[in-house]
């Protein structure tokens, strides 16, 4: 059913190619067994991830970012869930304001959230606590969490919930049995979302990171700023294929495109 | 009997309402407070209240260059997103399934990979010795120093805010009626006049949004400019990182990261002004 | 004594009064419906005996216990939503055996009554399926079995037909009542579209703008109608204004009238002064006669055809009369034909 020309198609073949050439070249590079930045022509090497693995600083950073992130999407889960339910379902004087103040990070330049959040973190002396990153990341992922509850909480049946009231369930049974499992593709994506977004957040984590909590991507800015050589370009490779996988399960619990471009 | 108590929604949102009060707006007005704050070189910082950082931003060239700067690239890659979004968004959203899904996706899923990654792309894509230049090359053209210059800076800040600015024209052009622009081919106009008069108008919000948050993102960047930038070019993201971390006057940095939220701040509302009051009317 | 009682219930929202002053008595195993348009607080009222919407003012009482104040998943009604809101994550066995899960049943209790229910509307093999594998009929008895399994004092229906499509709605119609007559819980049903509310209930309630504006079987409610707004909601009529004509005396079996000055007759009714009336005749209760036999004469100016009857627009000197005609082997009258027309005094009501 394609009504666009052959000058249309050259033109998105350009922009898909224009979208994808940094990804594409990263991997590449990443196969080289070379020791400068070039890509593999005829031989394909794994030495460069061997080196990830075996760089301890790397592989730290690695997991620091890994457990950030699964911290800050579940505490962010579990936030957004009451809050959206709240925002959804009662009028009360002060709701407009409340959803704004919880999607704000959104229009905050993490630059900003960051020098902020370090000048608390240093006033109380939280630099280094990983307990205190967490928060800070819960706060700049909850409103992609927060987002999809909204849709989540306002595309469901209602009526569900009065059904079950009727039949004789408990405030608390109609959460449990009936709105939760509902809401529950929505909450999945976000937490997904969330995972992904801590995971690869820079800015901010420049800031508040400390020598002991240095994330990934703020290890990768790091080094890159010093040298630029085929063990980037592995881990970045291995960035790419992580972000990879998670796309797919985010496709198969909800809907890729439901989730970028947000469900209608 | 009250079915439900007033309280609840209050009680509902009390985690979240904790957290953004004490991890968001408490930082924002310590940080606030702070750039009020003198700096002494070699004692640091005092609780004695200045308005010389801000009379320095506002009156030192260096920084009018660098918000200047910033200004630029921040509108040229908002132009060209433009250029380049708006058509794109137009052309997937005319494609049959499964391609519309799956170039869709390909355009937006790199928001998914952070951007260190995909500014160290560029970086390799753009030296000296990277593609382009190898492909200018092979047509006898250059090497051209791209890399370290503001058009590095440009092409890779587009190449990270273009689903920015596709996302909101693609929602805008799914709520078109596709009806409307068959009425208008039935009416005996060209193409040409019904995309000007007739979807261009519908889409306008979708553009003014994806505009204005493209121009935000970018006038805030940091990782792009801080790697594809070098150490002489600077925009206000990296240069707040360096009064933070090389020069530690923070008052300084808190000032510029503050004039920056407050842009970003004014820009948002700015599109809310001109919805309300234009295409509200029309559109509801 | 009834088993269901409204009194003086009124719901505010604000100052908007959308419910007001409603007084309903219903006996126990009696279908009763609350018909109306949209926005006549029918659906209001609903939801006030559910428990779903707060009374503000009056009472409501169930089998003798005021149950005003009770919240609703203490009230122990069975309700089908017009969305029916089905449980999507759960089997139609697992939606219908929900309510008895909410009252401690254990396992085969809940088998036991869950398989009855399923029985009762012809179900009993979907019980694995989940609801977006079933049509708009299945979902309808899923939602009526998980009603009825928990043995609710009332039935409550809110719109329960308007998502079917028109021979569904008829079929599931005579379903529902077959089924409500073979249980007997008493049932409160609530419609916009008066064929569904005469067919099956046994009273229907007619409301408009919060109001009860006549309460009958729905014999009565066709036959006399009591004001233009029931007649032309329910069924089709022709309305007419009518004048007093003198010397009708009270005490006759007809009343005369004249409409446009053709002398009308109708059923013997008390007159008030005015001396402008309005006069309501349903379309079918007309016949055609030749000309100069019946009460008026006029020409054909419109027919339609609709399967089992014939719908003519005949213009007369009383104005515009529909006229309606069964399709059997009487020939048809074709447009511009000039007639007769025909009907029984007895058929002739004055609106009120």
């Amino acid at each position: 059913m394609s009504k666009n020309g052959p000058l249309a198609l050259c033109f998105n073949a350009l922009v898909i190619g224009f979208m994808l050439a940094p990804l594409v070249v990263v991997c590449l590079v990443a196969f080289t067994p070379e020791n400068t930045l070039s890509i593999p022509t005829t031989d394909f090497s794994l030495r460069w991830f061997k080196a990830v693995f075996a760089h301890p600083d790397f592989m730290t950073s690695f997991w620091n970012s890994v457990w950030l992130a699964l911290a800050a999407a579940s505490v962010s889960t579990c936030v957004a869930i009451p809050a959206g339910l709240a925002i959804t379902r009662y009028q009360f004087a002060g709701r407009d304001a409340l959803n704004a103040l919880f999607l704000s990070p959104l229009i905050v330049p993490h630059l900003v959230l960051g020098v902020a959040i370090l000048r608390l973190f240093s006033l109380i002396g939280a630099t280094g606590s990983f307990f205190w990153l967490v928060l800070a990341h819960v706060v700049v992922v909850t409103p992609y969490v927060l987002r999809l509850v909204l849709a989540a909480s306002a595309g469901m049946d209602r009526s569900c919930e009065q059904a079950a009231l009727s039949l004789g369930a408990s405030q608390s049974a109609v959460f449990r049995r009936v709105t939760l499992p509902m809401i529950l593709p929505g909450v999945t994506g976000g937490w997904l979302l969330a995972f992904i977004n801590s995971f690869d957040e820079v800015t901010m984590s420049i800031f508040v990171t400390s020598p002991a909590t240095v994330t990934l991507p703020v290890r990768m800015y790091m080094y890159a700023t010093e040298s630029i050589d085929p063990l980037m370009a592995a881990v970045s490779a291995l960035m790419v294929a992580l972000t990879g996988g998670v796309m797919i399960l985010l496709d198969r619990l909800y809907g890729l495109d439901k989730i970028l471009v947000g469900s209608k | 009997m009250k079915l439900v108590a007033r309280s609840t929604p209050w009680l509902l949102s009390a985690p979240a309402m904790l957290l953004f009060s004490s991890l968001l707006l408490l930082p924002l007005t310590l940080t606030a407070v702070l750039s009020f704050n003198v700096f002494d070189y070699n004692t640091g910082v005092k609780n004695i209240f200045t308005w010389a950082h801000y009379a320095a931003i506002f009156t030192d060239d260096y920084y009018f260059e660098i918000f200047w700067r910033t200004f630029w690239i921040a509108g040229l890659t908002t132009l060209i997103c433009l250029l380049i979004g708006a058509p794109e968004a137009y052309v997937l959203s005319r494609m049959g399934d499964p391609w519309r899904t799956v170039f869709l996706l390909i355009v937006l899923a790199p928001l998914l990979v952070s951007v260190v990654v995909r500014a160290f792309g560029w970086s390799m894509l753009l030296g000296p010795r990277g593609l382009v230049n190898q492909v200018f090359a092979f047509i006898g053209m250059g090497p051209f120093k791209i890399l370290y210059t503001e058009w590095a800076v440009v092409i890779a800040l587009v190449h990270v805010m273009l689903p920015f600015m596709i996302i909101p024209i693609w929602t805008s052009l799914q709520k078109l009626d596709p009806g409307v622009e068959n009425a208008a081919l039935s009416l005996s106009a060209s193409h040409f006049t019904t995309l000007r008069r007739i979807v261009l108008p519908q889409v306008l919000p979708g553009v003014l949004s994806g505009s204005l948050i493209v121009f935000g993102l970018s006038a805030s960047a940091f990782a792009i400019p801080g790697l594809l930038g070098g150490r002489r070019l600077k925009m206000v993201a990296t240069v707040v990182y360096d009064e933070y971390l090389h020069e530690l006057n923070w008052p300084l940095g808190a000032a510029l990261a503050l004039i920056l939220l407050l842009a970003n701040l004014l820009v948002m509302l700015s599109y809310n002004r001109v919805l309300e009051g234009r295409y509200k009317k029309a559109m509801g | 004594m009834s088993f269901l009682t409204l009194t003086d219930v009124s719901k505010f929202y604000g100052p908007n009064c959308v419910v007001a002053n409603m007084n309903l008595s219903v006996e126990k195993g009696e279908f009763v419906t609350l018909l109306g348009p949209s926005g006549c607080g029918k659906t209001t009222t609903l939801q006030m005996i559910a428990g779903f919407t707060e009374v503000s003012q009056g009472s409501i009482t169930l089998d003798g216990r005021d149950i005003t104040s009770t919240p609703p998943n203490s009230r122990g009604l069975g309700i089908v939503f017009q969305s029916y809101a089905l449980f999507p994550h759960m089997t139609v066995f697992e939606n219908v055996s929900f309510g008895l899960e909410m009252r401690r049943l254990d396992k085969a209790q809940r088998l036991e009554r869950v398989s009855a229910a399923l029985a009762l509307v012809h179900l009993e093999d979907l019980a694995a399926r989940y609801p977006r594998e079933l049509s708009g009929g299945q979902k309808q008895r899923v939602a009526l079995a998980r009603a009825l399994v928990i043995e609710p004092p009332v039935l409550l229906l809110d719109e329960p037909l308007s998502n079917l499509d028109a021979k569904l709605r008829e079929e599931m119609q005579f379903e529902l009542r077959q089924i409500q007559r073979k249980v007997g819980t008493t049932t409160i049903m609530v419609t916009h579209d008066q064929t569904e509310a005469m067919s099956i209930c046994d009273r229907v309630v007619v409301m408009q703008a919060g109001h009860v504006t006549q309460v009958d079987v729905p014999y009565q409610l066709y036959e006399n109608p009591q004001s233009k707004f029931i007649s032309t909601f329910v069924g089709k009529a022709n309305l007419m204004r009518a004048q007093q004509v003198h010397g009708g005396g009270a005490g006759a079996a007809v009343t005369s009238l004249s409409v446009n000055g053709v002398p009308f007759q109708c059923k013997a009714a008390e007159l008030s002064s005015s001396t402008e009336l309005m006069v309501s005749l349903r379309p079918e209760k007309i016949s055609f006669v030749p000309l100069g036999q019946g009460q008026v004469d006029g020409r054909v100016s419109a027919r339609f055809f609709l399967g089992s009857q014939w719908l003519y627009q005949v213009d007369t000197p009383m104005g515009v009369l529909q006229v309606a005609c069964p399709n059997n082997d009487t020939a048809p009258l074709n447009e511009q034909d000039p007639t007769g027309l025909q009907w029984s005094p007895d058929s002739a009501r004055v609106l009120s």
